[in-house]
């Protein structure tokens, strides 16, 4: 039964693979830039949701401290580019693998906090790098990092006139989160970060170091949460510290995997389908409104969908299936009887 | 050489005693029955052994290593593990999945630990609920769920805290005939149990705790002829039933 799940979930995952692939061959989405602009976010903040959801879903740490290391991924490629003139690519790399040793750091004194008192430690590190940025002149402070204008291509990993290859950058990044998560939730590691969620010390009664696992769950997330922030400024062409390391920003990161059910691999998918086009196309309707209608709506579905089911949509769709198998084993019954 | 030694442990929380230098040892291959009242200090032991508490005082020895200051994770990897007596499992999970993180810790390859989960799973009778989510499991079954966890890890010591308690008395007989077929295959068992006719007819040897004091230690007939055995804790009416059964023998 488990493998029959594990089957339809494989298919599930190459049907869709193959349909992100061929979205921009949509006519109405190669016309259109804005929807285009759509997409690429709905990517870009699936795979941050999914980075969050290694920590925050499978190993139950809620942490709100992850646009530190979304940021520390954008200031990466911004400081390679702006400061040194060079392509972005070392500065990711050098961003991402900081941002884990940084998360390393910042979490191992936090991880002695439990539940609550963990998420209320990570929110205080969020301020704290934020006003390091704001403060820090050799990152521009909180003037930021502007863009100049440099040749377009894969090497400086920048286009101006066109959002496709940025798509498919995105897809590239969304396909290679998801599919680190979907390799680890079906092996030792993604087992052993469940038992530690569902309760450290049974976890370290059968002889899980759960310390050691939490801080490689912890590295991990960092270093993913890091390439999407560099994917941020590079389609953005400029980073300053509200626009990555800030408490909005970290609760993206947290109320789309909720919302999509945290801790299962197509939640945080579910989570950005539901609010990017909520997002941006409030921001359309409503522009004169003034700013934030759009989460004033994701903050009001976000309560109607956890009093129903606090797993989320996931959790939802899980309820429906199981309430459709019950109901067709019942419907069964009689004509055995007969 | 025997398999746990615990030499003179002492547990104190503040000003209360909760272990006084406490000895004995686990022969391997034995059962060892650890008994006595309420609040005696049985579970503070049993996590004094276990690496939950560091102890005030005094060393254990696991298999010919001291592993008194060791953290949970590091004793359970050498082998001896333990169950909790409230029932801890991972709720959210299958009992399935709940074996097969027990079976993870000897065998990182998944193929190998679900063959490993599921001959556990058939052991401790539990197929028919594989299935099932461990959090919505009645108490007996998830008892015998937290046997088969530990038992899924290959340990070489079973410490079990209470692990029939609540149960009904076929639940109770089921227990006892695993734990003698285990003991059969050459797990060491150290249980701590209330229920004294699930404990006396199979352990090789009890140890009598009463306000944290070691108070007897011997096989069972004996221990339950001892009078500050009798006064502490099996009451009058259970002792006289078998200081009659054992007169009887006799004639």
């Amino acid at each position: 039964m488990i493998k029959e799940n594990t089957k339809k979930q494989d298919l599930l995952w190459y049907v869709l693979i193959v349909v992100l692939l061929l979205v921009p061959f949509i006519p109405q989405v190669a016309a259109n830039s804005f929807t285009q602009h759509v997409f690429i976010l709905i990517l870009l903040y699936a795979s941050m949701s999914q980075a969050w959801n290694i920590i925050g879903g499978y190993c139950g740490q809620v942490s709100f401290g992850h646009s530190v290391f979304f940021g520390i991924g954008a200031y990466g490629a911004g400081m390679a580019v702006v400061k040194f003139g060079i392509t972005p690519w070392p500065g990711i790399i050098i961003g991402s693998l900081l941002a884990m040793v940084v998360a390393v750091l910042i979490s191992y004194p936090c991880f002695k906090l439990k539940g609550h008192y963990f998420a209320i430690a990570t929110f205080a590190i969020v301020e704290i790098f934020n006003r390091l940025f704001m403060v820090w002149y050799w990152v521009n402070g909180a003037l930021g990092l502007d863009y100049p204008m440099v040749k377009t291509g894969w090497t400086n990993f920048v286009w101006y006139r066109t959002k496709i290859p940025y798509y498919y950058g995105a897809l590239i990044l969304f396909t290679t989160i998801f599919s680190i998560v979907r390799f680890i939730e079906r092996n030792r590691f993604g087992y052993y970060l469940r038992a530690v969620r569902e309760d450290q010390e049974t976890a370290e009664a059968t002889g899980i170091n759960s310390t050691f696992i939490k801080l490689s769950a912890m590295a991990l997330s960092a270093f993913l949460a890091s390439f999407c922030g560099a994917f941020f400024v590079q389609y953005n062409f400029r980073v300053d510290p509200p626009m990555v390391m800030s408490l909005q920003v970290s609760m993206v990161f947290v109320l789309v995997t909720i919302l999509g059910g945290a801790g299962t691999l197509f939640g945080p998918l579910l989570g950005a389908l539901i609010l990017i086009p909520l997002q941006e196309y409030t921001r359309v309707l409503w522009g004169g409104l003034g700013r934030g209608t759009d989460l004033m709506l994701f903050g009001f579905l976000i309560v109607l969908i956890m009093v129903r089911q606090p797993k989320g949509i996931m959790g939802l769709i899980n309820e429906y299936l199981n309430y459709r198998k019950t109901r067709k084993i019942i419907s069964a019954q009689p004509e055995i009887n007969s | 050489m025997p398999l746990l030694e615990v030499c003179e442990i002492s547990k104190k929380f503040g000003s209360l005693v909760a272990n006084s230098k406490i000895s004995f040892k686990v022969e391997e291959g034995n059962i060892v029955g650890l008994i006595g009242p309420n609040g005696a200090g049985k579970t503070t032991l049993f996590n004094c052994i276990t690496g939950i508490y560091k102890p005030s005082e005094g060393k254990v020895f696991f298999d010919g290593s001291d592993i008194t200051n060791l953290p949970p994770y590091k004793v359970a990897r050498l082998g001896a593990v333990r169950t909790f007596q409230i029932v801890h499992s991972l709720k959210e999970m299958s009992v399935f999945d709940n074996v097969l993180i027990g079976a993870y810790l000897r065998e990182r390859n998944t193929e190998k630990a679900r063959e490993m989960a599921n001959q556990c799973i058939d052991i401790c009778y539990l197929t028919k609920i594989k299935n099932t989510r461990a959090g919505d499991l009645a108490i007996g079954h998830k008892k015998r769920l937290e046997l088969a966890r530990a038992l899924a890890t290959s340990p070489k010591l079973l410490m079990l805290d209470e692990c029939m308690a609540g149960l009904t008395s076929t639940e109770v007989n089921e227990s006892v005939s695993l734990i003698k077929s285990l003991k059969k295959k050459g797990i060491t068992f150290l249980i701590v149990e209330h229920i004294m006719e699930a404990i006396m007819p199979i352990a090789d040897k009890v140890v009598v705790l009463n306000g944290g004091l070691k108070i007897a230690e011997d096989h069972p007939e004996v221990v339950v002829h001892q009078e500050s055995v009798i006064e502490a804790y099996l009451g009058q009416k259970y002792s006289k039933k078998f200081q009659l059964a054992a007169k009887g023998r006799n004639i």
